[in-house]
């Protein structure tokens, strides 16, 4: 019974984990790119780990929270500009393409010598490095707080503060989103995704458009970054592919273009990623399970899982939890 | 709209014109329109009195294959000017030049004068050529209205600036959305607004095609096989919303199928065949053209396509006079 506790507290905790928030970001950012313009973007653990090397850089060399923030989704502008310039203009799997190698270039030169002085090398920033910054903004002070089942220190990496934080922040992301996806700007958007020669044909920019929605949503999944790497620290090889396809989960899985899909999206998807985890760890260790599902196998049973789930859902619910059924309709065209 | 002083025709030409307006049932524009393309010579590339749309040496070419070769083409202002020919003739390619939907091996046109060559399609579009699509692009998943409303041109609420600030473009939008509910209901569109453009029938998209292209005030409107796939019934008042255009002083220019169509409300003709111009004129005297009949009917020419009921005999008469002129 206690272990059952367990497991449901660890399930619970994960509907707010900060990583839950993180993942939450990243999804809203993609959303934009595919749920709401079409763009396929492979490579948004490539954003995200650009957003935490520039905060974790920006902070090292002396800047000021907020400024390294900035520096953060500038580094996410830029790489979409990037990636954008030479591949908007194209038919959409360039993008693609372009973007997941783009992902695996940051990862390379990220974990390569030549920039060791600044990024780390392969074993990445060390959360002391550039948490201070972070932890002197936090109003809650020292000790420890408990709602409910979930207790944490109030100010620190694994925090409340981290949590109120990672939150606040992706409330804030929503709600400016929200604005401007059902505005007419949003509109156009969402023609480009349905059929962009229709659009150019009314005499909008489409490329313009594009651009805009891919610099938007890479500067939010840099944003994303940022809240991964504050519980935690900034680890190369923990942002890669992966991540992306952890990110595509989540956001269709919550529905895509929804409002509220890619954070439901990430607390489902991690809730239930520990349910599993916890659960099967709890069987194997207490069952003759144990013999063929060994507690060290545990991860990457789940990672499968992880991709069956997807399949299935793409397959029997492309909509996603909250996406529209009538809507889906046409998907197909 | 065309003006006077532009009107280069003989006086015995203005008289028949008069003559006909007595008794035919058209507009002052129309019979102005039709006055003007009188006085145009019935050959491939004939020069216009107000070409609003002019292409010299147009060629595109597919591998080996050349899909348009235009040599030269003019477009009468504030006419209803159809391109005949063929499946393949290159008439869709031909659209898709002007329009920067494609671009040319080589050839120039040009738009009230201003060359459009080389012209994003965005762009062609921002200057008043407006073009529908031979295979519907209806924006599925997005509602009829806000496929019309995407249509709306200057609408600040499509900066991303502004967008998130809904007090900036509310009013504009609630203007964008008047207009569209009455285009719609011209197009007996206006009850199906809320559903989404995917769920409508073939026909219904074209309509809706048309229509979205109606709100964007084009000075031109270039229509790639209208009435293909549209409930008869509503074809009668299809045809009757083309014409109303005219009357309002735009230029349509569409590709059709249809003989009757084409016949019942086109003011010229452009036949082209395997990329080329082969002839022009006015649909019935085209129609009776035999390089035409070789070309474009081939061995489907029935003589219901001869039937001159929908015109006017009167002016009919004087095309025919004018022709045997030539
Ligand atoms: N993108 C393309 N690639 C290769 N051939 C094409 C392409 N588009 C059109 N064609 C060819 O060009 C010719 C003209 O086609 P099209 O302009 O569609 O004719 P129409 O509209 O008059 O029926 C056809 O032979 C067609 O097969
Ligand atoms: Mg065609």
């Amino acid at each position: 019974m206690d272990e059952f506790n367990r497991i449901l507290e660890q399930t619970l905790a994960e509907f707010i984990a900060p990583t839950t928030a993180a993942y939450a970001m990243a999804a809203i950012g993609l959303n934009l790119h595919f749920g709401y313009t079409g763009l396929l973007n492979m490579g948004q653990a490539g954003f995200m780990l650009l957003g935490a090397y520039g905060f974790g850089i920006a902070t090292m060399a002396g800047l000021p929270f907020p400024v390294a923030i900035l520096v953060a989704l500038a580094a996410g502008t830029v790489f979409a500009l990037i990636l954008g310039m030479p591949t908007l203009q194209l038919r959409g799997d360039y993008l693609a393409i372009v973007t997941i190698s783009a992902a695996e270039i940051i990862r390379w030169i990220g974990r390569s010598t030549w920039l060791q002085e600044w990024t780390g090398g392969a074993s990445g920033l060390q959360g002391r490095d550039y948490k201070d910054s972070f932890h002197a903004t936090s109003p809650l002070g020292d000790g420890r707080m408990a709602l409910g089942p979930l207790e944490y220190i109030n100010t620190g990496s694994d925090s409340w503060w981290t949590r109120i934080f990672a939150w606040g922040l992706v409330a804030l992301v929503l709600l400016f989103v929200w604005l401007i996806t059902r505005s007419p700007w949003g509109r156009v958007l969402k023609g480009i995704r349905e059929d962009e020669d229709a659009v150019r044909a009314l005499g909008k920019n489409v490329y313009a458009y594009k651009m805009q929605a891919l610099v938007l949503g890479g500067a939010i999944g840099a944003l994303g970054g940022v809240l991964y790497a504050l519980p935690l620290a900034i680890a190369p090889d923990a942002m890669s592919r992966t991540m992306t396809f952890f990110v595509w989960t989540v956001m269709l899985l919550g529905g895509a273009a929804t409002v509220f899909g890619p954070v439901l999206g990430s607390m489902v998807f991690f809730a239930a990623y520990m349910l599993m985890r916890t659960g099967m760890r709890a069987v194997a260790d207490n069952t003759g399970i144990g013999d063929v599902i060994t507690t060290s196998n545990v991860e990457q049973i789940g990672g499968m899982l992880v991709g069956v789930t997807l399949m299935l859902l793409v397959i029997f619910r492309p909509q996603g939890i909250l996406g529209n059924k009538r809507e889906l309709a046409f998907n197909a065209h | 709209m065309p003006t006077d002083e532009s009107i280069t025709t003989t006086p015995e030409s203005v008289a028949d014109t008069a003559a006909a307006a007595a008794v035919a049932p058209v507009t002052t524009h129309h019979q102005q329109v039709l006055a003007k393309l009188a006085t145009v010579d019935h050959v491939p590339g004939a020069a216009k009195p107000d070409a609003i749309i002019t292409a010299d040496h147009v060629t595109r070419r597919f591998g080996g294959m050349t899909a348009v070769d235009v040599d030269h083409l003019e477009v009468q202002e504030g006419a209803i000017t159809a391109l005949i020919g063929p499946n393949g003739a290159g008439k869709t390619t031909f659209f898709n030049l002007l329009t920067g939907f494609d671009r040319p091996n080589q050839g120039s046109w040009t738009f009230q004068g201003r060359s459009l060559s080389g012209k994003s399609a965005a762009a062609v579009a921002k200057i008043g050529v407006v073009r529908t699509f031979q295979l519907t692009k209806a924006l599925s998943r997005l509602t009829v209205l806000q496929n019309m409303l995407l249509a709306s041109t200057h609408n600040p609420g499509e900066n991303l600036w502004l967008s998130w600030l809904p007090f900036t473009w509310q009013k504009h939008e609630k203007a964008a959305t008047e207009k569209a509910m009455e285009i719609l209901a011209r197009f007996k569109l206006d009850t199906k607004a809320s559903d989404f453009a995917g769920s409508l029938s073939g026909g219904q998209r074209k309509l809706l095609e048309m229509a979205r292209a109606l709100m964007t005030d084009p000075t031109v409107i270039m229509l790639d096989e209208p009435m293909a796939g549209v409930n008869p019934a509503l074809v009668q008042s299809l045809l009757g919303h083309i014409q109303a255009l005219r009357d309002e002083g735009m230029t349509v220019l569409f590709v059709e199928h249809d003989m009757h169509a084409v016949r019942h409300i086109s003011d010229w003709v452009v036949v082209m065949a395997e990329g080329r111009i082969v002839a022009e004129g006015p649909p019935a005297s085209v129609m009776r053209d035999q390089a035409v009949v070789d070309a474009y009917l081939g061995a489907h020419h029935d003589t219901d396509l001869g039937d001159d009921s929908l015109l006017d005999p009167k002016i009919l008469a004087r095309l025919e006079a004018e022709e045997e002129k030539r």
